[in-house]
């Protein structure tokens, strides 16, 4: 006899046991790997980190887009920016430091402050950098406050792109991709300014004389700018950033984060006016605090891979606890570990200071020492030296040895200069530089020349096989030298 | 099973296409020994590069060089060609160092070296060349073999300064040039112009120079021997001419070799060593470079002063 099952009625399994209906595991259709984004529309808050936001975002654009434009005298001949990068003729400019292209280490040093700097402010406020000065949060700020200026707030966002198109909606969206485009394009076009001259390069891009590269960055940079504020906006942070996987690395249980008080908001529901607060929390299931979110989570939740740490969930929340006559604080920065403590009874303790921390700050301090001392030792004048190999030493009619040299001679100072150079160690060389009468180089502003340097070395002198020989080059108006050792060879 | 009784090569059967619940994919119909084969389509985004690569084929096979014909080929709507491209980059190189070989040209020392920058560029145009044509024979830093002059040093055969080394490039020695420097070293012993004790004694004259004879009767000898058949060339004193070429032998810097045995080779088979002339390979300007550079080695001699 067979038994037949039927699946498609729902029984109880067991007495109180509810049975739900499991998805077919083998559908028709393959199940996709592909999770189309849901639209977010965060609605606005006002508060404190809201006003912070702003602030950050107009000192830091105001610094991007303002920057190239600073100037800088370097004197005649060199470039008049504060900030430049200089490719064609491999220099570096910041205000009143040159890097050349062997000196890169300092970028590189940079860098790592950077990190570290990175690391110690997460570790003792969480995502800071992500929620208030991350250029991606920065833009996407930007442009969602271009949306709202054209197609309003949150419900009237999320009306409008459910209803017909209509001329105004036509003209609003328009409008909102005009001005996105307008941004996009000046962010572009603001970045090849820090590679050239800015008025120059500003002037040559709109005549058609600018180089190729600068239209094809300006264009890549508008492109990245429109999509990744205007569209991918939160899936860049949830999935392209590598800083979120990193954060569960740098962020302990003493690390401020932005966080639902659990122990001060649960059990949660909704309020009656009048209706006393006595055993539930204050969290009054409002959802403002998810309407806020510009990568929509629930920060009530938890700490989340998604959450940015904009803290415009804090301002949404107070504003709301105001109303309802309720302290503030229900979301705040906290550390995890003081929720836990205080759902225990215990009082909350901040530790900023811990071993994290103050191994970041030491790091910190320092790799800023090494290139602050590197820097600031950092001479304008440097001299390189290689021997001839081939031959190796040449005997001269008289007998007197001759041994050939190529010095380079790096001035890094802004105005040429004449250095008399010597050579120390040997008891009678004689000194010559080829193409030219006595031993004084000038070697321009910015420069580095090479000389061809010639010692001769009297037959009878009582030097060996080999002697050391330390060429000087010194500039007499500033009394700055440098010095470079190489040796002397008489093959005798 | 299928309809057609008749089995196919390789146990290959047809089926009626049938939909696969599990893989939503229809089979192909091709059943062999019971193994069926899925018709998965080919992914969409494959597909649009395949056809895309198509489509970019076509546009490329109209606008590039593509197309064999009989003596020609077909040259593409846009007519490029890499030679050309290269050539036009060589003309655009030429126009670019013409403002510095413009003035090599034409330029003695004394223009060149009072300016810097010109100065400069002669001498990194001097060094490319010297490795390209020059290093072969004189080595990488012009320090010479035997048989190929040292050019450090300021022993010259034909004159070191910057007009007689801008000659010497341009003419050559005993080179195919019509103005080419001419002069032989005889075979004394192999054309039997000297005896083999002859040839002896001259060494041990020459070998005196450098205290280096032990035989002062063959040294003495070797001087009669000198004056007769020598000292036209080499100077009544062995110390050279310059306007015949002929090495000062009274030095301790041998082209050949200076120990006994290479002198009577010398003297033996005689010495035409060979050096090309360059001006059909390269331009003035690059010979003038040259020049700049091979005087600025070490050995360079001041100009003569022409009255």
């Amino acid at each position: 006899m067979t038994i037949l099952i039927d699946n498609t009625k729902r029984r109880e399994a067991a007495p109180g046991v509810q049975r739900s209906l499991a998805p077919n595991p083998t559908p028709s259709t393959p199940a996709s790997l592909y999770k189309k984004r849901e639209q977010i529309y965060p609605k606005l808050a006002h508060g404190t980190f809201r006003n912070l936001k702003w602030l950050a975002m107009v000192v830091l654009l105001g610094i991007y887009y303002g920057l190239p434009w600073v100037r800088w005298d370097r004197g005649v001949g060199q470039p008049d920016q504060a900030v430049l990068v200089d490719f064609e003729n491999a220099r570096f400019y910041f205000f009143f430091i040159e890097i050349w292209p062997q000196e890169v280490y300092y970028i590189t040093g940079l860098l790592i402050l950077a990190s570290l700097g990175l690391f110690l402010v997460t570790a003792l406020f969480g995502r800071v950098w992500c929620g208030y000065a991350c250029p991606q949060t920065i833009w996407t700020d930007l442009f969602i406050y271009v949306e709202r200026f054209f197609e309003g707030d949150r419900n009237a966002r999320i009306k409008l792109n459910k209803a017909k198109w209509s001329v105004s909606k036509v003209y609003k969206k328009a409008a909102k991709h005009i001005v996105w485009l307008i941004i996009a394009a000046m962010t572009g076009g603001v970045w090849i300014l820090y590679f050239h001259d800015a008025p120059s390069i500003a002037r040559d891009f709109f005549t058609g004389h600018a180089p190729m590269t600068s239209y094809i960055f300006a264009a890549i940079l508008t492109f990245t700018t429109y999509s990744l504020a205007g569209f991918m906006r939160e899936q860049v942070c949830t999935y392209m950033c590598p800083w979120p996987r990193i954060q569960a690395a740098l962020i302990d249980e003493d690390a401020l984060n932005v966080t639902y008080r659990y122990d001060r908001g649960e059990p949660r529901g909704a309020h009656k006016k009048g209706a006393t607060w006595e055993g539930r929390g204050d969290c009054i299931d409002c959802r403002q605090c998810v309407a806020v979110c510009p990568v929509g989570i629930d920060i009530r939740d938890g700490l989340q891979l998604e959450c940015i740490g904009c803290a415009l969930c804090i301002d949404a929340c107070d504003e709301i606890m105001v109303k309802i006559d309720r302290p503030k604080g229900l979301i705040a920065y906290d550390t995890e570990a003081n929720v836990v403590r205080r759902s225990a009874g215990e009082k909350p303790r901040y530790r900023l200071i811990r071993a994290r921390t103050i191994i970041y700050t030491a790091v910190f301090a320092a790799v800023g020492f090494i290139m602050l001392y590197a820097l600031l030792g950092r001479t304008t004048l440097e001299l390189n030296v290689v021997r001839d190999r081939q031959p190796n030493f040449v005997r001269l009619s008289d007998g007197s040895i001759q041994n050939g040299y190529t010095i380079k001679v790096l001035n890094k100072a802004t105005e040429a200069r004449t250095l008399t150079l010597s050579a120390e160690g040997l008891p009678s060389p004689l000194l010559r530089v080829a193409g030219q009468t006595g031993v004084n180089l000038i070697v321009p502003a910015d420069d580095s020349i090479d000389f061809r340097v010639l010692i001769v070395e009297d037959a009878l002198a009582e030097v060996g096989d080999r002697s050391d020989v330390t060429f000087k080059l010194v500039d007499p108006d500033s009394g700055v030298t440098a010095v470079r050792s190489t040796v002397f060879v008489t093959g005798s | 099973m299928s309809t057609d009784p008749t089995p196919k090569p390789d146990g290959e059967d047809t089926l009626p296409v049938r939909f696969d619940e599990p893989t939503g994919q229809h089979t192909t119909g091709h059943s062999w020994d019971g193994i069926e084969e899925l018709n998965t389509p080919m992914p969409r985004w494959w597909l649009g590069m395949f056809y895309g690569s198509i489509v970019i084929a076509i546009i490329y096979a109209v606008l590039m060089p593509s197309i064999p014909l009989i003596n020609s080929h077909f040259k593409g709507v846009l007519e490029y060609s890499d030679r050309g491209a290269v050539a036009q980059d060589i003309a655009a190189m030429q126009i670019e160092r013409s403002v510095f070989a413009d003035k090599l040209s034409g330029a003695d020392l004394n223009d060149i070296t009072g300016d810097p920058e010109l100065f400069r560029f002669a001498m990194a145009a001097g060094k490319s060349a010297f490795g390209d044509n020059c290093a072969t024979c004189h080595g990488a830093g012009g320090q010479g073999f035997k048989g190929y002059p040292n050019l450090n040093d300021d022993i010259w055969i034909w004159g070191g300064s910057f007009e007689d080394i801008r000659h010497t490039l341009e003419v050559g020695i005993r080179s195919l040039h019509e103005d080419t420097q001419f002069n032989l070293m005889q075979a004394y012993g192999r054309d039997d112009l000297l005896t083999r004790d002859e040839i002896k004694d001259v060494t041990d004259y020459l070998l005196a120079f450098t205290n280096r004879s032990d035989n002062a009767e063959a040294a003495a000898r070797g001087t009669v021997i000198f004056e007769a058949n020598c000292a036209s060339c080499h100077g009544a004193d062995a110390k050279g001419d310059r306007s015949q070429g002929a090495p000062n032998l009274t030095d301790a810097e041998w082209l050949y070799g200076g120990e006994p045995a290479d002198i009577i080779e010398t003297l033996n088979n005689g010495r035409q060593g060979v050096m090309p002339n360059w001006n059909e390979r390269l331009d003035p300007e690059m010979i003038t470079a040259l020049a700049v550079y091979v005087h600025a080695l070490g050995g360079g001699e001041p100009s003569e002063l022409t009255p």
